[in-house]
């Protein structure tokens, strides 16, 4: 073995670092402080657990909010006798409320044991809300879009259209009602835990997500054809309320308990789907881009979604955003 | 014979679970020596799988902290002050007093009085037992991980694959089924110190201010309770003696239950909902 091998300069230069600071940290070996470490709280450990929900939950958070807020738009449409764009908005709503249950039930440990939620009635677990809202909100989509249909296609007459007309305006004005609370729920669902970055936030949480929903409903219908004046509108008011809660967001700020909203890759999850929902989809508007100001809307919805449950499991991890989370 | 011996709460049979009373763990650091024997009895008893093995810094805790698979977990803090009258001398290379004290500490969950993970499990699986502690039924719970991000001390932990029963939330049980039988929960019964004891709450609570008493008059300025009685959690029924900060122990020191932020969250839910129905009727009443 030469002098020069190296392995022999790696000793050397072991050699020259041990005579200049005293301390050869090696690989996994805590030397921060000496011997005592210098982390936050104990050893750095997580003092509440971040959540265990992976890409189901925030794309149901997305899916519910434009499905639930549909139906809101087909109650409105239907009562001023658009009814093209009810059926359209019922079908949307119906999808939403298919496709909404199939995420929740694939993101639980056991999905076969799903109807134990059906067991209990609990209005102090939001979950257990959700659930029941979820129920309700199906029951009046599904045969509201039924009723809908068979009205609309005129497949009876006399009597029997007429009850439809009825059955269908209640189905829908339920659909919308339950709608309405299936989009903003999901704010109350992760604002009530005990992760402080959504805590600190639970009374934006529900703004955003339900006006988050509303848009995305505008926004797709929009893109499915129907350009008219009242949906141009409904995505000024989500644009604006994104923009307004994009500057409460940056305003309201915590330090280190809600830094995950302004620091990390969650950080910027956050910005980039409040710029696209709010003032980026407010100036296409505005230009008359119409179609340009839909697709940023949803992408935006979709991608703040995602932000905000990264958001919680940075917020979760960290033990020094829960301390000061304390002095709120 | 140690301590107590057969005298002892954490030796003789009882009928809590049958007489209704409410029972607790006392934990006190200050006698504990970290031999680990609760981790082991917990999981023995349990049947709770093996979950990786890591050491948290230069310390010998090989858990890191409590989850699924970990119900007891020895803390074992190293922290640069003097314990009790502790004589300390210079340490490492400077010639300065340099104190250096080690504390271990048995954690479990806390079976608080005001649960999280209780209220928020929308599957009826946790349950309030006949002793006041707070049980998980494993084949109820369907693995939504509500609970997780509901304890406000990251007790509760959802159990990932391949482990067995995967899927499912865990946590400590207060050895329920021990109870049942009149037994004392296994990490009580094998702790050779006495540093966790098992008792009737009213009892552990006049133990544990006593204790604190005794501390402070010998020397240990920094020792007091760990029981958040003043927050909405209202206390826990596994209380712990600390020395220093409940930071330093990864303990919230203002501990809230997330239910006590379901009022502000469903009001802007409400009025968000119903703002945008009224956005949509105007919409369309307007610009038609
Ligand atoms: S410490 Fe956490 S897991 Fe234990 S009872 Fe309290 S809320 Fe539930
Ligand atoms: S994971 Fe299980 S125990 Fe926890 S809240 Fe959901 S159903 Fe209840």
């Amino acid at each position: 073995m030469t002098s020069n091998s190296p392995s022999e300069k790696r000793l050397e230069e072991l050699r020259e670092q041990a005579w200049k600071d005293g301390v050869v940290p090696g690989k996994g070996v805590d030397v921060a402080g000496g011997p005592i470490p210098r982390q936050p709280g104990y050893y750095g450990q997580p003092v509440v657990k971040p959540p265990v929900w992976t890409w189901e939950i925030p794309f149901y958070f997305f899916i519910g909010g434009a499905g639930g807020m549909s139906a809101v738009i087909a109650s409105a449409a239907f009562t001023f006798h658009h009814v093209d764009l009810a059926r359209a908005a019922m079908w949307l709503a119906a999808a939403g409320s298919i496709l909404s249950p199939i995420l929740l039930i694939m993101d639980l440990g056991r999905p076969r044991l799903f109807i134990n939620m059906l067991r209990v009635f609990k209005p102090q677990s939001a979950m257990s809300m959700g659930v029941w809202i979820l129920v309700m909100f199906i029951t009046c989509v599904v045969p509201g879009l039924i009723a809908l249909e068979l009205h609309a296609l005129q497949v009876f007459t006399g009597p029997m259209d007429q009850l439809l007309r009825i059955a269908a305006s209640f189905l829908i004005f339920g659909s919308a009602i339950f709608g309405m609370l299936l989009a903003t729920y999901t704010g109350v669902l992760i604002g009530a835990t005990a992760i402080p970055a959504w805590f600190l936030h639970r009374v934006l949480l529900p703004i955003h997500f339900g006006t988050a929903g509303l848009g995305s409903a505008a926004a797709l219908l929009e893109l499915l054809g129907h350009r008219i004046a009242a949906l141009n509108a409904l995505g000024y008011y989500a644009a604006a309320v994104e923009s307004a809660l994009l500057i409460w967001l940056s305003v309201d700020k915590h330090g280190a308990a809600d830094r995950a909203i302004h620091e990390h890759a969650s950080g910027w999850l956050i910005r980039i789907g409040e710029i696209l929902t709010g003032p980026l989809a407010l100036v296409l508007r505005l230009f008359s881009l119409v179609p340009f100001a839909a697709i940023s809307f949803l992408i935006g919805a979709l991608v703040s979604r995602f932000g905000w449950i990264a958001v919680g499991k940075v917020s979760g991890s960290d033990p020094e955003s829960v301390f000061a989370a304390e002095h709120y | 014979m140690i301590g107590e011996g057969i005298q002892s709460t954490n030796q003789r049979k009882h009928s809590y679970v049958q007489d209704r009373v409410e029972v607790g763990f006392f934990t006190d650091p200050s006698v504990c020596i970290g031999c680990k024997a609760c981790e082991v009895a917990c999981k023995e008893w349990n049947q709770v799988p093996d979950d990786g093995f890591t050491w948290s810094g230069n310390s010998y805790d090989n858990t890191g902290h409590l989850g699924a698979s970990t119900w007891r977990h020895v803390m074992f803090l190293e922290q640069d002050r003097q314990k009790g009258n502790q004589i300390t001398g210079p340490m490492g290379l400077t010639e300065a007093e340099d104190p250096f004290r080690w504390v271990f500490l048995s954690d479990v969950c806390k079976h608080c009085e005001e649960a999280g993970c209780l209220e928020a499990c929308p599957t009826g699986s946790i349950v309030r037992t006949e002793v006041g502690s707070v049980l998980v039924q494993n084949d109820v719970c369907n693995g939504c991980g509500y609970c997780v991000v509901s304890c406000p001390f990251g007790v509760i932990d959802r159990r990932p694959e391949p482990l067995p029963d995967a899927g499912g939330a865990f946590k400590c049980t207060f050895c329920y089924d021990r109870q049942k039988s009149g037994l004392v929960p296994a990490c009580a019964k094998v702790c050779p110190t006495e540093s966790i004891v098992f008792g009737r709450l009213d009892d552990l609570r006049a133990r544990g201010a006593e204790r604190v008493q005794q501390l402070q008059q010998s020397g240990y300025n920094d020792a007091q309770l760990y029981d958040p009685t003043e927050t909405s959690v209202r206390g826990i029924h596994a209380f712990f003696l600390i020395l220093g900060e409940p930071e330093a122990y990864g303990l919230p020191p203002k501990p809230q239950i997330p239910t006590i932020y379901l009022k502000s969250a469903w009001t802007s839910a409400f009025a968000t909902a119903i703002a945008s129905l009224i956005a949509a009727l105007a919409a369309f009443a307007f610009f038609s």
